[in-house]
C-alpha cells in the first residue's frame, strides 16, 4: 500500500512536501500529490506516516487500497 | 547556501551595545510606572520622547509597533509560507475567500522571487511602505528556506524595508541566528497560554521532530519553545511582540499571566486580539459556538495588562498578503498577474524624501496635540468617554461617515486623548445611498461612544446617530484628531459643569465578526 492525497481536500500549503524521506510528493496541477512508486508509508522512518502526521485537514492523507501493501527490504 | 552566507555578513552588535539595549527595554515599563503624567497615550502609543531613542529608532516608521506610526506608515505582507506545523481551533486551512479578512488566510501564494518582485513594485507605488512581513498564511519558520530567500532577495534589492515576521513560535528557538544574521529586528510571536491545560483547548496538535503530539503534551511543547524562542530573540537585542487571541472563558483571565511571563522575557509589546469566530469561517470555535469577546471585555483585559507593559490596540487582524496602511487594504491592486506585467524603478532617494515630508507632518501633529493638550491644565473631571473618529491616515479627520471602513476610538479624559482600539464596520454608503441595516451595525459598532468625528456627515445618519445618543461631530473636518479630540472633550465638559448636559455613560459595543463583505 501507498499513501494518496485527496485532492478535493488538499490545501496545497505544501507542508507534506518536505516532510516525506522518499521525496515522493510533488505539486501538480495546483494540489500535491503522492508518487506510489516511491512511497514507503514512512515504515522504517518514522512511526506514523509524516504526510497524515503534518497535513491540516483530517483524512487528506490516505492509505490507498488499491495498491499492495509495501515491504520494506529485509 | 546563500542563507548562511548572509548570516557570516550580518552585523551583530558587539555586548556593550546590546547589553545597554536591552538595560533599556528593561527599564522602559510603559505609562503604567512612569504615571499618569498627562501624555496623549502611551505602551504602543509611545511617542518620541516617552521611549529609549534606541527604541524609538527601531520603532518608528514600524506601524505595527508603534500606534502613532501607523497613521502615518504601510506594511505589506508576502504570502510565501502556506505550510503549518500547528493547528489552532480559531484557524481553518481550507477556508479562503476574497472578502475575508483574517490572519492566516490568503487567497494568492508567491514564490520568494515573484515575492521580491512585488515588493519593489509595492514599494515604488506606496513610498511610506517601510516594512515587509511575513506572516503565512502558515508559519513562516515551517516555511524556512522561502522565508529566508524571500529576505535575503529584498535585503540586497531594497535595503531600506524593515524585515519582520510573525510565529506560532514552535521552530523558533532553531531559527534564532538566521533571524539575527538577516538583521530581523522585529519578531511577532502569537502566544495564547503559558498553561498546557488551557493550551490543550486551543491547540488540537503541533507536528515536531516527525510527530504529531497531541493534548496537554502538545500545548507544553509549544509554550516551552515559545518562551524559550522570546527570551533567545530578546537576549539578542530583536524586539518581540506577542500577539494573543482573547477568547472568553478559555484563556481570558489567563492572558494576565500571559502578560506577566512574555514581560519578564523582555518582550516589548503585548498585542490583545479578540477571537474572531463564525460557523461559516468552519473553524472549531466557529462551530462550536464559541463567541468572541465584546468592545468593553477587550478593553478592560487590555486596560488590566497596561500597567504591566506596552499594550498595541491598532492591531487590524490583517490578512496575510496585506498591503498598505493598517486598516487599508490594497492588495488586489497588486496581484501576480499585475506585478510581474509592471516595469519597476526602485528610487530609494524619492522614498526617503517622501518619508520625510510624512516626518514633518507627523511633528505638527504632535506640536498640535501639545498645544491643545495644555488648554486642558486645570481642569479636573473624572470623566472618562469614547469617541469614534472617521480617518484614512496622517492622523486627521479626513474620512466621511458614511465611506469609513473601520472607526478608530480614542478614550477622552482630562490626561488627554488615548488611542484605545478600532472597530471595522460595513461600508455605510455604497455609490450614494444610504443603508439602513448598514447603519445599524455602524452604530452597534461604536455604541460605547458619546460621538463620532467625521470629515462630512449626510441628514439622515445625523439623526439617527443623535437618536441613538452619539454625538456626530463635522466641526473638526481635516485637522488633527487628538488635538480636535481634546478641544471637543473641554467643552463637554463645560457643557456638563453648566448643567447644560448630564454626563450618561454608555453601553457596551460589538466587535465586529463577520467578513468585510462590501467591496472596497
Amino acid at each position: 500500500m501507498t499513501l494518496k492525497i485527496i485532492a478535493s481536500q488538499c490545501t496545497s500549503c505544501s507542508a507534506c512536501e518536505p516532510e516525506c524521506p522518499n521525496v515522493a510528493i510533488s505539486e501538480k496541477n495546483g494540489t500535491f500529490v503522492i508518487d506510489p512508486k516511491k512511497c514507503t508509508e514512512c515504515l522504517g522512518h518514522f512511526d506514523e506516516p509524516q504526510c497524515a502526521a503534518v497535513c491540516p485537514v483530517d483524512n487528506t492523507c490516505v492509505i490507498d487500497n488499491s495498491y499492495p501493501r509495501y515491504q520494506p527490504p529485509a | 547556501m546563500d542563507a548562511s552566507v548572509q548570516h557570516d555578513q550580518a552585523t551583530i552588535p558587539d555586548g556593550d551595545k546590546l547589553s545597554s539595549v536591552m538595560q533599556t527595554i528593561a527599564e522602559h515599563k510603559g505609562c503604567g510606572t512612569s504615571g499618569g503624567s498627562g501624555k496623549a497615550s502611551c505602551g504602543s502609543g509611545a511617542g518620541e520622547n516617552d521611549l529609549p531613542p534606541e527604541i524609538w529608532e527601531k520603532v518608528k516608521n514600524h506601524p505595527c509597533y508603534s500606534e502613532e506610526a501607523h497613521h502615518h506608515y504601510a506594511r505589506m505582507h508576502v504570502a510565501v509560507a502556506p505550510a503549518c506545523n500547528i493547528q489552532c481551533n480559531y484557524c481553518n486551512r481550507k477556508y479562503d475567500c476574497a472578502n475575508e479578512s483574517r490572519p492566516g488566510v490568503v487567497s494568492e501564494k508567491l514564490s520568494p522571487e515573484q515575492a521580491a518582485k512585488k515588493v519593489l513594485a509595492v514599494a515604488s507605488t506606496i513610498p511610506q511602505m517601510t516594512v515587509l512581513g511575513i506572516a503565512g498564511p502558515g508559519d513562516p519558520l515551517a516555511n524556512p528556506e522561502k522565508t529566508f530567500k524571500t529576505f535575503e532577495l529584498i535585503a540586497r534589492t531594497a535595503p531600506d524595508i524593515k524585515l519582520c515576521l510573525s510565529t506560532n513560535g514552535l521552530a523558533l528557538p532553531d531559527h534564532v541566528d538566521t533571524i539575527a544574521g538577516f538583521n530581523v529586528d522585529h519578531v511577532t510571536i502569537t502566544i495564547n497560554m503559558v498553561d498546557p491545560e488551557i493550551g490543550a483547548k486551543i491547540y488540537p496538535w503541533v507536528f515536531w521532530k516527525h510527530k504529531r503530539y497531541t493534548g496537554v503534551e502538545a500545548a507544553k511543547l509549544l509554550t516551552d519553545r515559545q518562551l524559550q524562542g522570546l527570551e533567545m530573540l530578546t537576549e539578542r537585542g530583536i524586539l518581540c511582540k506577542v500577539n494573543s487571541v482573547m477568547i472568553p472563558g478559555v484563556n481570558d483571565k489567563h492572558l494576565v499571566e500571559v502578560n506577566k511571563a512574555v514581560k519578564s522575557r523582555g518582550a516589548f509589546l503585548h498585542n490583545i486580539m479578540p477571537l474572531i469566530s463564525s460557523p461559516e469561517h468552519g473553524t472549531v470555535f466557529g462551530l462550536t459556538g464559541q463567541r468572541g469577546p465584546t468592545a468593553q471585555e477587550l478593553k478592560a483585559l487590555q486596560d488590566e495588562c497596561e500597567g504591566e507593559m506596552n499594550m498595541m490596540r491598532h492591531c487590524r487582524q490583517c490578512r496575510a498578503d496585506a498591503v498598505g496602511l493598517l486598516g487599508e487594504d490594497r492588495s488586489a491592486e497588486f496581484t501576480t498577474d499585475k506585478i510581474m506585467a509592471m516595469e519597476v524603478n526602485y528610487d530609494i532617494d524619492s522614498r526617503k524624501a517622501y518619508q520625510e515630508a510624512v516626518e514633518s507632518e507627523r511633528v505638527a501633529k504632535v506640536v498640535a496635540r501639545q498645544e491643545e493638550l495644555a488648554s486642558l491644565a486645570g481642569q479636573s473631571s473624572d470623566i472618562k468617554l469614547l469617541v469614534a473618529v472617521a480617518t484614512k491616515g496622517s492622523g486627521l479627520i479626513n474620512e466621511h461617515f458614511g465611506h469609513a471602513k473601520e472607526f478608530q476610538v480614542y478614550e477622552l479624559s482630562t490626561a488627554g486623548a488615548k488611542f484605545v482600539g478600532h472597530r471595522r464596520v460595513d461600508l455605510y454608503c455604497q455609490g450614494g445611498y444610504g443603508d439602513e441595516d448598514s447603519l445599524e451595525t455602524v452604530i452597534r459598532a461604536i455604541n460605547d461612544c458619546h460621538a463620532v468625528f467625521v470629515a462630512k456627515i449626510g441628514g439622515c445618519p445625523k439623526s439617527d446617530l443623535q437618536a441613538a445618543g452619539i454625538e456626530p461631530v463635522d466641526q473638526f473636518a481635516h485637522e488633527f484628531i487628538e488635538k480636535s479630540a481634546i478641544a471637543w472633550f473641554k467643552s463637554y465638559l463645560d457643557k456638563v459643569n453648566s448643567g447644560e448636559i448630564e454626563h450618561i455613560v454608555r453601553g457596551d459595543a460589538e466587535i465586529r465578526q463577520g467578513a468585510l463583505t462590501s467591496a472596497a
